[in-house]
């Protein structure tokens, strides 16, 4: 009897609960190791992008040559189970308008030689990606140019300057008259519809007039600028000794890696950043900058929050504060949590159906009918988006916020009504600044949520390349019927539905980089915020 | 004893006669859904007196406690029979305002339970509820209240930290403080200092004999030694029914009924 609670020294070992410890403790490693193997994977692909790399001159053993940036090594796959033992390298070999595609695999038992000659230029270009070489010749209309590196980046301050205005020109010139054109039309049909009269529409047909030929002054304007930009060219040699001509003005920016020194190529890859944070994509989203989908995202987010936040914390102050706690409030609490883990697509389709199709068609109709069959909010936007997404976080909101409201000590409410406050004064002077750092923690889940989602938004708005930002200088300012650019769809886009996979794979990371700080950023605020609030109640619950 | 026995063999219980009372409960029921918790309560509390109410847990003195601000009204099951009239007023008659009579009667309750505020604006609470704004109003409430509680030394330079980091005695001197602030003639005490220490304890004790010039208190507690040192009378409670109340000297060295002499020994509860 004695021994039967004492069974030798392995029993001693549970006892002391060591082992669970251990079984805790490695479950939290394990997370935390994940978390961080994804962030490094992240971190190490997303950064290096923009770095600008040597380049490489390859000469083969039977003679041929390649030139470019290297930008992977791996093993050569065999079915052989202890793994070949060659390696073989990818460069970016770049001109694809020559060589049909941008990379090259090399065996690395095949190279002969390899070389870093110093005058090998980087050129970006607007389209057809880079383009790797040497300068042979500049010319200047018919004028062959000296002295040509200097010449080059003077050349290429200037096309730079001229395109920034044709671009403007574009888009604010030639779009305000685009607008003012398509206003008298709307106009006019608006008339037509009603049975107007004659010398009205003559009056809108006048103004019209006028306007196409202010745009057809525009456009020699933009012509003038485009054969002005013309004249420069450059001859490049690539390494096969082949001699291609490309125009200046498609250059966005030329560099040669192997001449610069550590400052150097820091300086380029801060150029390059910039660019990829505040410029517009370029190629097919493969190359340039994120901007408009930066801002789309953080707008998204913010009108997100802006309508699921209040809705969740009024939801959860009825459930919590006044509703009669009994057999509905508990069914509806639970189907408050299914909700949270309905679907996301689901919210998508319904999103689509209800905010798209039901609320946008009828404003549509009743505010919007001239420009019929044309859709206004009829179609996907970023108010339908974030609305869509609003619902899908909602449930999230008020689960936390009930949460917190349950977290307030009853006796406190009690102490405050004791005082002869009401019941409405109470909730607001005191539950709610004693629930608050639990409801911002609700912000965060649902900030979270909503800026790493990306199916719903696919069919309520998002686009692949939107034409303009859904806030501008025009009239009333905020345009949330438009369509816009998200960095999650961005990967999806990016990484999966690009025609060129391959180069566009290091953008992946680096927008993947970048959502994760945007909601990082995010989260930050409304966790400096809680703490701050934490510091003055002293509180002791969240 | 049996005590259904008992509970069933008399109603009458022993009261004494009270000049001035102010607050009059008069064949009072309370029921929790189908239980009954309160039996036909007759009782009256003096004016700036302390009286303590006091008999084994369960017996429903915190309940008669908080029918005397309509604190009761916030569970739904409950339900009330009979009268309880402060100054010659109906509180649960029709048409009553809740709000002034919780103004009138204050309360301290079991846990301290300051709000997530400072300790300013938790002392200013009542007041600024009740519309009052006055900067130069409000210092000289919080700097009185605060004096009346014995907590205006130790926080008068911190008063706009938050009221949750002071000790579990200060927090409740200053809940004592904020429902003083207000100024009502009756402060009802759910066992104020069953959650402290002896020292603490102590203090919050000086401060009800304070106080008790001023105001009339109801204070329900389980210690027997501090119901006879603070209160001037005692009522005993036991099942739902007041068993006997008297002047607290008399209470403790002679009281009329064997039940209550062997609670208030220790004998049994």
């Amino acid at each position: 009897m004695k021994n039967l609670l004492n069974r030798g020294p392995s029993a001693h070992v549970w006892k002391t609960g060591v082992p669970f410890i251990w079984l805790t403790g490695s479950a939290l490693a394990l997370c935390l190791l994940m978390v961080i193997g994804l962030v490094a994977l992240v971190l190490y692909h997303g950064t290096g992008f923009f770095w600008p790399s040597d380049i490489e001159v390859v000469v083969l053993k039977d003679g041929r040559t390649a030139m470019g940036q290297r930008w992977d090594k791996q093993e050569i796959p065999t079915s052989n189970r202890t793994g070949s033992g060659q390696f073989r390298i990818q460069l970016k070999v770049g001109n694809r308008d020559v060589y049909g595609s941008d990379f090259q695999w090399i065996d690395e038992s095949d190279i002969q030689s390899t070389d870093y000659p110093r005058d090998a230029v980087v050129f970006e270009r607007r389209e057809w990606g880079n383009f790797y070489g040497f300068i042979e010749a500049l010319y200047e209309g018919e004028t062959r140019m000296s002295n040509t590196w200097d010449v080059l980046q003077a050349q290429l301050d200037e096309t730079r300057e001229r395109h920034e205005q044709i671009r403007e020109i574009e888009k604010d010139a030639i779009g305000d008259l685009n607008r003012q054109i398509e206003s008298l039309r709307l106009k006019k049909r608006e008339i037509e519809l009603g049975g107007g009269e004659a010398d009205e529409i003559d009056a809108i047909d006048r103004e019209s007039r006028s306007y196409w030929k202010a745009y057809e002054q525009l456009a020699d304007e933009l012509a003038q600028l485009r054969s002005a930009n013309e004249i420069y060219r450059v001859d490049v040699r690539l390494i096969g000794g082949e001699i291609r001509q490309i125009a200046t003005a498609d250059v966005v920016r030329a560099y040669r890696p192997n001449q610069l020194g550590i400052l150097g190529k820091t300086s380029v890859y801060c150029e390059r950043i910039g660019e990829f944070l505040f410029d517009e994509p370029r190629e097919s989203n493969t190359e340039g900058g994120v901007f408009p989908a930066i801002f789309g995202t953080v707008l998204m987010v913010f009108l997100m929050s802006l309508a699921a936040v209040p809705f969740g914390i009024l939801a959860a102050l009825y459930l919590r504060e006044y509703a009669r706690q009994g057999t509905l409030v508990r069914v509806i609490r639970i189907a408050v949590n299914n909700l949270a883990g309905v679907p996301s697509i689901v919210f998508g389709m319904f999103g689509l159906g209800f905010f798209v199709y039901g609320i946008g068609g009828s404003i549509d109709q009743l505010f919007f009918p001239e420009v019929l069959p044309t859709p206004t909010y009829g179609t996907g936007g970023i108010l339908w988006a974030s609305l869509t997404l609003a619902l899908l976080t909602v449930p999230v909101m008020i689960v936390s916020s009930e949460e917190a409201l349950s977290a307030v000590p009853s006796d406190v409410r009690a102490g405050s009504l004791a005082l002869g406050a009401t019941k409405l004064q109470t909730i607001l002077r005191v539950v709610l600044p004693g629930a608050l750092p639990g409801i911002l923690t609700g912000i965060i889940l649902v900030i979270a949520r909503g800026a790493g989602e990306v199916a719903p938004l696919m069919i309520t708005g998002v686009v692949k390349l939107a034409p303009s930002l859904p806030v501008d200088g025009i009239w009333p300012f905020f345009h949330l019927e438009r369509k816009f650019m998200h960095l999650g769809f961005h990967i999806y886009d990016v990484g999966f539905q690009s025609p060129n996979v391959e180069a566009a794979r290091p953008m992946v990371y680096t927008t993947t980089l970048l959502l994760m700080g945007i909601v990082l950023a995010l989260n930050l605020v409304a966790i400096l915020v809680r703490n701050r609030l934490r510091k003055r109640f002293g509180g002791a619950t969240f | 004893m049996a005590e259904a026995e008992l509970a069933n063999t008399r109603s009458e219980a022993i009261v004494p006669d009270i000049q001035n009372p102010i607050v009059t409960v008069s064949n009072l029921s309370l029921y929790y859904g189908e239980t009954q918790a309160l039996f036909d309560i007759d009782l009256q509390i003096p004016e700036h007196r302390v009286t303590a109410l006091i008999g084994p847990s369960g017996c429903g003195k915190s309940t008669l406690l908080r029918c005397m601000n309509r604190l009761n009204d916030l569970i739904d099951s409950v339900r009330i029979e009979g009268v309880v009239e402060i100054d010659n007023d109906d509180i649960y008659g029709p048409g009553y305002d809740v709000i002034s009579l919780r103004r009138q009667v204050g309360m301290v309750f079991q846990k301290s339970n300051p709000f997530p505020k400072s300790i300013y604006e938790n002392l200013v609470y009542g007041l600024r509820i009740a519309g009052e704004n006055r900067r130069a109003m409000l210092d000289e409430v919080v700097e009185r209240s605060l004096q009346a509680a014995a907590l205006w030394d130790e926080v008068k330079d911190r008063l706009d930290d938050s009221a949750l980091g002071l000790s579990g005695g200060q927090q409740q001197r200053l809940c004592i403080a904020r429902a003083i602030a207000v100024e009502p003639s009756v402060i009802l005490m759910d066992e104020p200092c069953s959650e402290l220490d002896p020292i603490a304890t102590g203090r919050i004790e000086e401060t009800i004999e304070e106080l008790k010039k001023q105001y009339t208190i109801v204070i329900v507690t389980h210690n027997m030694q501090q119901a006879s040192r603070i209160s001037d009378y005692t009522a005993f409670f036991y099942l739902g029914r007041l068993v006997e109340m008297a002047e607290t000297s008399e209470m403790f060295t002679n009281p009329q009924l064997k039940q209550t002499e062997d609670y208030v020994t220790g004998r049994f509860g």
